[in-house]
């Protein structure tokens, strides 16, 4: 993170990645869509690629950094990872819909874990201390009624 | 003097290789540090497993006062790099928002993407999901754009906010990370859950 400040002068980040993936699809599925919206219109502007960018090269890298450490830890097995009191569907549902609501939050609160939180906190911004503790305060919160699925 | 892809005029694709190399230093420190297993990210909220707790404060810190010191010694200036927009709404509703995710899914975006890095199909999910949460989002931005562009404070510094000075600030923060690993390991006692711990 230190040398991303030190290099690009920005954080880490993750969530923007799969925001401009998504983008770059509605762009090529919908070019009309992604046209009329305010939302996709800017990422377009000036034929802009979306996929050209530092956040997206930067997530391909953590899927690579994380093969290579599975591989040299030996933890390369295509599993579900579930607690023995869930089936793997259910650990799949809620996979999917965790999914669903920690991007849907990231892009309103304009980072996740690594972009406000982790690399907010870095930079002392009041945004990624405030994101921060929502994220872990709502997270400790909500513990108790999804139990079942982790102890 | 750093940033140096802001004073110098580098090509694109010499900052966006720094990217891909920086990512692959983050994925690999992410699944050698654990997270790529959802049941132990999920053990912080329930105390039976907070090595995620301490190696996210530790890495904040490590940045915060390496990046003090660096701009100390003249090595980078902070105003220069990017310090994140404050909207107070969108700040609080997206991190509640997360929050549940979190609990639900077991990752976040990162540590999704290191996991299906290693081949957990639970993180694959996660990750198709995310992608529908991300084309919603785009989808109902007009309607709640007043609400995400609102309360706009712009990039206010904690320690400004708060009237210290960046370092008595990172002392603070050092103190309240201490306290809060020393929690941390008497919850680890007691709740136990040794499937999980001893995985890694």
């Amino acid at each position: 993170m230190l040398a991303a400040m030190y290099f690009s002068g920005r954080g880490l980040g993750a969530s923007g990645g799969v925001k401009y993936a998504v983008v770059s699809v509605v762009g090529a599925v919908a070019p009309e869509h992604a046209d009329k919206s305010v939302y996709y219109g800017s990422y377009f502007k000036d034929d802009k690629k979306p996929l050209k960018n530092w956040l997206v090269f930067e997530i391909i890298g953590v899927l690579v950094g994380g093969f290579l450490s599975g591989a040299f830890s030996g933890r390369l097995k295509l599993t579900i990872e579930h607690s023995p009191k869930i089936s793997s569907k259910r650990r799949l549902i809620f996979a999917f819909l965790g999914g669903v609501f920690f991007v849907y939050g990231a892009q309103l609160a304009r980072g996740c874990t690594s972009g406000a939180a982790l690399s907010g906190m870095a930079v002392l911004s009041t945004a990624g201390f405030v994101t921060m503790v929502a994220i872990f305060g709502s997270a400790y919160l909500f513990a108790w009624f999804f139990r079942k699925n982790w102890i | 003097m750093g940033p140096l892809f802001i004073f110098s005029d580098v090509p694109l694709w010499v900052d966006l290789l720094v990217a891909l190399l920086i990512g692959i230093a983050f994925g690999f420190a992410l699944e050698q540090a654990g997270f790529s297993s959802s049941r132990k990210l999920a053990g912080m909220f329930y105390g039976y497993d907070t090595t995620v707790l301490k190696v996210f404060f530790t890495a904040a810190i490590f940045a915060l006062v390496g990046s003090l010191f660096m701009q100390y010694f003249g090595l980078l200036d902070l105003d220069l790099v990017y310090v994140n927009e404050y909207y107070i709404g969108a700040a609080v509703v997206g991190g509640i928002i997360m929050g549940a995710g979190f609990i639900m899914g077991g990752f976040c975006p990162g540590t999704g993407i290191c996991a299906v890095g290693i081949g957990k199909i639970d993180a694959m999910i996660f990750l198709l999901g995310g992608f529908v949460g991300a084309f919603l989002f785009a989808e109902s931005f007009p309607f709640i754009a007043d609400f995400a562009s609102g309360y706009y404070k712009g990039p206010v510094k904690i320690n400004d906010w708060m009237g210290v000075s960046s370092g008595v600030f990172a002392l603070i923060l050092i103190i309240a990370a201490v306290a809060m690993f020393w929690l941390a390991e008497k919850a680890e006692k007691k709740f136990p859950n040794p499937n999980i711990t001893n995985q890694f």
